[in-house]
């Protein structure tokens, strides 16, 4: 497999025309014969978009990102990746959890290799892309420790490459900074931003944090609980590349408080 | 640095005052040395025969640890199994407790009688008794992986064998060895009582097991110290044997493993 870096879709004439990054169609997912976790949901991603999903809890964020993954089926409606099933468009969606789930017995490199390995890449072409990887997170200085030496920002940094080993086109993230500081939440944050302007995948990213969501996404998703629903669809117009000075400017801070607001009152009514 | 020393020092201290009171005890209530021998006549018996001493230390830790790496191939093969399917899991488990439950000195002559005495029935005994905490612990470390971990492995399109190779049996190690230290000191226990009952492969030299009831009906108690002496000095070096592979095979990653060295 080639380092896969995809161009941006330039100019929107031919991004309308493209197969969707992820579609989903009416879809609704619950568990047995309880309530839907997640009822009727209809969204569509185009490559390379940055959405967030933001939602009060129970609104079935962490469940949707299972079922785009194919780690969970739906239960109805429709779903596909790329044009394909989720289970069928694995070789092409990477997920990153919430913690860094690296595995304690492997050295970051052979953590970030594991994808690699799974695979059957062979060992040089393998070191080859790890080396490259790591360089591009900065954690080769770093790569014959063991997570237990790392600190979490670390971790997270570890988790990353590993994920990105597979040269995904989707990036399914699961609140993925939420365990950290603030100060390496941001930089986290930036260099994100910096590696999706550089690699252009599109990413569907699950937070808490209204101002992460802002600071990232190009959209973002709203949701209601009980059933999970889509209350609000909306575009992040901030101007790009954002950097830490976007966070000082005033169309940031609007944008927060606009989301903040939207995601108030779609807490009052489930709550009303 | 000073604490090991100090550690050592004071060990020895109270292994030199524990021999001190032996003496003083034997000394002022006069008991006859086929009830409790002194320490220099034990160590006098020991001496006098050393080498059927360690003839008999040899049989033991072979007898021992063959039924010790026995049980890691055989326990370990089972756990495998185990962690199939909860429903295996709950078929088959409580034969393992049934294992650990039932007394090896009821099954001990069974198996001799069905086995014939000799290395080999003492082996399988040990095997018998060092089975049930390696399956109980690895089958614990095998199926107690994180769901997100799991979730990373199928993401990844890996196969079942894929999930056990490289993340279920690596995950299960630290278990796996909490079982090898248990069953390291009940595996020359278990050896020992083959012996009490598979007896001698040859008239005079046996196991220590077979060695003790010798010595007890000829009232070498000396001699009988020694061995006890010996048979200690066996389950030590199989504990220490276990702590340093574990510590060798661990210390990168596990806490546990840690400890020794951190300190």
């Amino acid at each position: 497999m080639t380092t896969r870096i995809q161009q941006p879709a330039k100019g929107s004439m031919t991004g309308e025309l493209r197969v969707p990054a992820v579609m989903l169609e009416h879809v609704t997912k619950r568990y047995g014969d309880g309530p839907p976790i997640i009822e009727d949901l209809s969204f569509t991603v185009a490559p390379g978009e940055f959405v967030s999903v933001l939602g009060p809890s129970g609104c079935g964020k962490s469940t949707l990102l299972k079922l785009i993954s194919g780690l969970s089926p739906i239960t109805s409606g429709k779903l596909s990746v790329d044009g394909m099933t989720p289970v069928d468009a694995r070789q092409t969606l990477s997920f990153i959890f919430q913690d860094p789930t690296l595995l304690p017995w492997r050295t970051v490199r052979a953590n970030v290799a594991l994808g690699l390995e799974l695979e059957g890449v062979a060992r040089e072409r393998r070191n080859a892309k790890v080396d490259s990887l790591l360089s591009l997170v900065g954690l080769s200085h770093v790569s014959r420790l063991y997570p237990r030496q790392l600190s979490g920002g670390m971790k997270m940094r570890a988790s990353i490459a590993r994920a990105l080993a597979s040269s995904p086109r989707v990036l399914l993230l699961d609140e993925p900074f939420a365990a950290l500081d603030e100060m390496t939440r941001d930089h986290m944050n930036e260099e994100l931003l910096r590696l999706h302007h550089e690699q252009q995948w599109t990413v569907i990213f699950v937070t808490h944090s209204v101002a992460e969501a802002v600071f990232l996404s190009s959209r973002i998703l709203v949701l209601a609980p009980h059933p999970g629903r889509l209350a609000q669809d909306i575009p992040i117009s901030l101007s790009t590349p954002r950097t830490a000075e976007t966070r000082a400017s005033e169309d940031y801070d609007r944008a927060v408080s606009e989301i903040s607001r939207v995601l108030r009152s779609v807490q009052a009514r489930s709550l009303g | 640095m000073k604490r090991p020393l100090a550690t050592l020092l004071s060990a020895a201290l109270i292994f030199a005052s524990l021999i001190l009171i032996w003496t003083w005890i034997i000394r002022l209530f006069h008991i006859a040395s086929f009830l409790l021998p002194s320490p220099v006549q034990v160590v006098q018996a020991a001496a006098a025969r050393f080498s059927s001493l360690m003839t008999s230390l040899a049989i033991t830790a072979s007898a021992a640890a063959g039924g010790l790496i026995a049980s890691i191939c055989v326990g370990v093969l089972i756990a495998l199994v185990f962690a199939q399917s909860p429903w295996l899991r709950r078929m088959l488990f409580p034969y393992t407790i049934l294992l650990q439950t039932v007394p090896i000195v009821a099954i001990a002559p069974l198996i001799l009688l069905w086995a014939g005495p000799g290395l080999f029935s003492v082996t399988l005994i040990a095997f018998i008794i060092c089975l049930a905490p390696i399956i109980a612990n690895t089958t614990q470390g095998l199926i107690s992986v994180d769901r997100n971990l799991v979730d990373l492995f199928l993401m990844n399109n890996a196969s079942r064998g894929q999930i056990l190779l490289k993340l279920r049996l690596p995950h299960a190690m630290p278990a796996l060895f909490t079982g090898i230290r248990i069953s390291s000191g009940i595996a020359v226990i278990g050896a020992i009582t083959g012996e009490l009952f598979a007896g001698s492969t040859r008239v005079g030299v046996g196991g220590i097991g077979y060695s003790l009831q010798y010595a007890n009906a000829q009232l070498e108690t000396d001699y009988l110290f020694a061995l006890v002496g010996a048979a200690t000095l066996l389950g030590f070096v199989f504990f220490f044997v276990v702590m340093f592979l574990e510590w060798y095979f661990l210390h990168n990653w596990h806490e546990s493993a840690r400890a020794p060295a951190a300190d």
